[in-house]
């Protein structure tokens, strides 16, 4: 299976593992993981704007090289891939919207809005399939007790990102068990790390931050896994007890496909 | 050729306000037919009918146009109105140049020239009606209620106290219905049980109430005064007129791990059971999914300690067909599913419940004798948080919950919040409102005892979160008038789920081809007017099946069901509708279109002789409609590929007529 893949600023540098361990972990699953070429920043952050059209013009490139290839367009970064699907969303309801981006674009081939977009989880689930995964794990995480966090944008707002039950959310937490680690449910695993309100209320970043992790340590986790690099700072910043993962790393270190981190 | 009359009505300013009247009474003066036309400013009033009266006699009309209302409104009176000055009723057509004209439409050009044309269609119409005579059917005199919680008990009573027999459909093993689980109801905190059960038992003694509990309907045909049900009463493995519901067969039952669906799963009960203890009737019923006996063969305790003899592994699904004039819809309601709603953590908490839960926790006959405790450790709650309009009134984009208020939350959660801390004083109990509706006589004043004599804290604003850490429940929650965030530490958390139609209601509904709105609650004939009827001739709507109710609401609901039934009961004959559909044999294929769409079951098919021109006999398999069942829908008219088909009164050449006379 070929896919065309988005990585994002931030994989290529603060959050090198991330990417690492996503296109290992393909690699063991016969995935082919394309990068597509020339891509651009996502812009960090969907701006709900109205008349915002330039810093959304980077992610219906990424979705008309998709649809062009006929590939799904897969992204790891929960901010890209948040950007991206929202962009997505406004392109096929906002015909104004669409308009102008297209008459920015001014390129040959005009995006349809017909790009099939997964996060990276979802692609697990949903064209590889966790009993497929679980199969495949050479060196399964038995004994490890890991609390998944999930943030914020990878669920919301879940009429556009529809992943998953976003008060009830069960994704991650399937992939953690078919990896033969225990899953433990903690009650922060959805909320806000904080998110670029650091840049801010250092004051208030840390006390969303602290909720998370002290949540997940009273829950008896020994490893907090996300998907996302800026949660994973926050919470490091504010001086999680427990380790904080990519989710990747997990996923390569159970397929037996695991390195040395570049880190 | 006919002679016609025009009666073009003001209604005020309703019709005249948009439309040009006078304008429209000459316009249609030219048309084929018309002898007469003139406008009046209300045509239904007695003096506007007497226009139309001394018009047909003084121009011999044979037909009548009176544009005017809608034909639901008014129809019936002109209809009337004809036939006393000796006109056949169905002589006369309504344009409707009110609710399809001069309400839709704001300057007065464009509204008379769309009057005229409503009027020129509805003139070209009755240039080829014909007379017709309605026949008469007969009238069972027996009533069904579907459904046997209060709503159902007491249409059912009172339609047998008029002296008709009833019969009552519950699908659990007893009546009682949502009501029966209640500790106490609002706003005089009379306990449910007391003033229910009595009813029960009356119903379970009426002697023209028959019970078929553990019953459902399968399905139904006929019509309004002749509907023919079949109901299934499902095998229960216990004879019930043997039974005498001692209760120790339950007792000995070792099959101990079966959740109590009465106490919403809180406690469990056996594979033999009587739901609570006045139960009617109080007959044991026998769990197929869990008696080992059904299930391998292997048991049998019940059938040995019954001195009856009344168990019987053997009993098969028993289907009964009845004839019913009249049927009742009294399905209910349930509390809404809160598997969506886990920002409350209900999936991740024992101690977090839903209202109807509590209702069980405080019950002397629930799970804990009425002690209200923690579900989790049995301990006794300090601090208790209800949260209101879980599910209700939700955005109508949002994926979950209900766009409707439920209307009974905000009493019951006042109820629980006083009944709490007048029995518990420790207990501090915080509520969480967007509002607080309490419309209803002695409602308010009930809700100010609580937050004024009973000190329970009202707080504007939602729950957004619900954590459970160790022990408590962490409570998040904005507290909207003095616009600060709240952290409350909470022992238990009760959710006011919305409440939904029961799920057997939306194909009940297919059945009975009764209406529903998106929410499948059943729809009412009129609004305002006629609030207990469907729009299915014969078929009437008691309880929440309508809409959210309360008890005082449903049981007037109730009454008024039953009062119409009475209405229709003691009649002997009702008057058919001539407009039915009718087969030309002659022209008819026997291709069997017409049998597949008839949603009524009317038209069969019959080997009938033809003489052919060359005198030999032929027979033909052909169409044919039993008027008293054709509900004039329409259906096999457009069905028909022959043209064979056509519909009394509104046959294909007339409805051609006015699409012509509209294009013209």
């Amino acid at each position: 299976m070929k896919v065309r893949y988005f990585p994002g600023c931030t994989l290529k540098n603060k959050a090198q593992d991330l990417d690492l361990f996503a296109r290992k972990s393909a690699l063991a699953l016969g995935i082919e993981m394309e990068e597509i070429p020339m891509w651009q920043c996502c812009g960090g952050v969907f701006v709900s704007a109205n008349d915002e059209v330039a810093t959304k013009l980077s992610s219906i490139r990424a979705l008309s090289d998709a649809e062009e290839h006929h590939s799904p367009l897969v992204t790891v970064c929960s901010a890209c891939h948040n950007v991206i699907k929202q962009t997505n969303h406004q392109f096929n309801t906002d015909s104004a919207f669409r308009q102008k981006a297209v008459n920015y674009l001014a390129s040959d081939t005009v995006y349809q809005g017909g790009a099939e977009i997964y996060h990276y989880l979802e692609m697990l689930r949903d064209l590889v399939g966790f009993d497929e995964i679980k199969k495949k794990v050479v060196k399964p995480l038995t004994g490890r007790k890991i609390a998944v966090y999930y943030g914020c944008l990878l669920l919301r707002p879940n009429s556009v990102m529809k992943m998953d039950d976003p008060e009830n959310p069960q994704i991650f937490e399937s992939l953690i068990r078919a990896l033969g680690a225990e899953s433990v449910y903690y009650p922060m695993r959805n909320e806000c790390c904080g998110g670029y309100i650091a840049l801010e209320s250092k004051e208030l970043a840390e006390k969303k931050s602290r909720s998370v992790y002290e949540s997940a340590k009273s829950a008896g986790a020994d490893t907090i896994v996300t998907a996302c690099p800026l949660c994973r700072y926050n919470l490091l910043k504010n001086n999680s007890p427990l380790p904080v993962v990519y989710f990747t790393e997990l996923l390569a270190e159970a397929l037996g496909a695991k390195e040395d981190s570049n880190e | 050729m006919q002679r016609i009359g025009v009666f073009v009505c003001w209604c005020g300013s309703n019709i005249a306000g948009t439309v040009d009247v006078h304008a429209v009474a000459e316009a249609l003066k030219t048309e084929p037919g018309v002898v007469f036309s003139t406008d009046y400013q209300y045509m239904c009033s007695q003096a506007g009918q007497n226009i139309i009266k001394d018009a047909i006699r003084d121009y011999r009309l044979t037909g009548v146009v009176v544009c005017s209302c809608s034909p639901r409104m008014h129809e019936v009176t002109f209809r009337k109105t004809a036939s006393q000055a000796g006109l056949n009723p169905y002589m006369v057509e309504i344009a409707n140049i009110r609710e399809q004209c001069s309400w839709v439409h704001k300057d007065v050009p464009t509204g008379t020239e769309k009057a005229i044309i409503l009027g020129r269609a509805a003139v070209a119409k009755v240039n080829l009606n014909a007379p017709l005579t309605p026949g008469e059917s007969l009238v069972i005199k027996r009533a069904l209620v579907i459904g046997g919680g209060i709503a159902g008990i007491q249409t059912a009573l009172d339609i047998a106290d008029a002296g008709f027999p009833v019969d009552i459909v519950e699908k659990q093993p007893t009546i009682g219905g949502k009501m029966a689980q209640l500790d106490k109801t609002f706003p005089t905190l009379d306990c449910a049980a007391c003033i229910l059960t009595p009813k029960m038992v009356d119903a379970a003694q009426n002697e023209n109430i028959r019970i078929l509990s553990y019953s459902e309907v399968e399905k139904v045909g006929g019509f309004v005064g002749n509907f023919e049900v079949t109901i299934r009463k499902k095998a229960r493995y216990v004879k019930e007129d043997i039974c005498t519901g001692c209760g120790a067969c339950v007792e000995k039952c070792p099959m101990k791990k079966v959740p109590n669906e009465f106490n919403l799963g809180m406690d469990n009960r056996r594979a033999v059971y009587i739901p609570f203890a006045q139960a009617v009737p109080k007959v044991a019923t026998i769990d197929p999914n869990y008696c080992n006996m059904l299930k391998n063969g292997k048991c049998g305790l019940c059938a040995r300690v019954c001195t009856a003899g009344a168990i019987d592994y053997t009993q098969k699904d028993e289907l009964i067909t009845e004839k019913y004039g009249a049927i009742v819809v009294a399905t209910g309601y349930n509390p809404i599913s809160l598997d969506k709603f886990d920002e409350f953590a209900y999936n991740q908490s024992k101690d977090v419940i839903s209202s109807l839960e509590f209702e069980r926790l405080t019950n002397a006959a629930g799970p804990t004798a009425g002690k209200l405790v923690r579900p989790s450790d049995g301990k006794h709650p300090h601090t208790i948080v209800f949260v209101q309009c879980v599910g209700s009134r939700c955005d109508a984009c949002a994926e979950k919950g209900k766009e409707y208020c439920s209307k009974i939350c905000c009493m019951y959660t006042a109820k629980h919040a006083m009944l709490t801390r007048d029995k518990y004083p420790d207990t501090e109990v915080y509520v969480f409102y967007i509002d607080v509706r309490t419309p209803g006589k002695n409602f308010d004043e009930f809700y100010r005892r609580a937050v004024e004599e009973y000190g329970v804290h009202y707080v504007k604003g939602m729950v957004g979160k619900v954590s459970p850490e160790g022990d408590t429940l962490k409570v998040q929650a904005s507290d909207l008038i003095s616009g600060k965030q709240l952290h409350i530490d909470a022992d238990l958390v009760v959710l006011a789920a919305a409440i939904e139609p029961d799920a057997s209601a939306r194909p009940l509904a297919t059945m009975l081809t009764a209406s529903m709105d998106t929410n499948d609650f059943f729809t009412e004939a009129h609004p305002k007017l006629r609030p207990v009827e469907s729009p299915t001739a014969g078929v009437f709507l008691s309880g929440a099946c309508q809409g959210p109710k309360d008890i005082p609401e449903t049981v007037s609901q109730a009454g008024a069901a039953a009062s119409k039934v009475i209405g229709l009961l003691v009649k002997d004959k009702l008057t058919t509708n001539p407009c039915v559909a009718q087969s030309n044999e002659l022209m008819c294929n026997g291709c069997s279109s017409c049998e597949l769409v008839c949603p009524y079951g009317a038209i069969t098919y019959i080997d009938k002789e033809f003489r052919m021109p060359d005198r030999s006999i032929q027979i033909r398999r052909v169409a044919q409609v039993n008027p008293a069942v054709c509900q004039g829908c329409g259906a096999c008219t457009v069905a028909c590929p022959s043209g064979a088909m056509d519909l009394n009164g509104f046959k294909s050449e007339q409805i051609i007529a006015e699409v012509d006379a509209i294009c013209r």
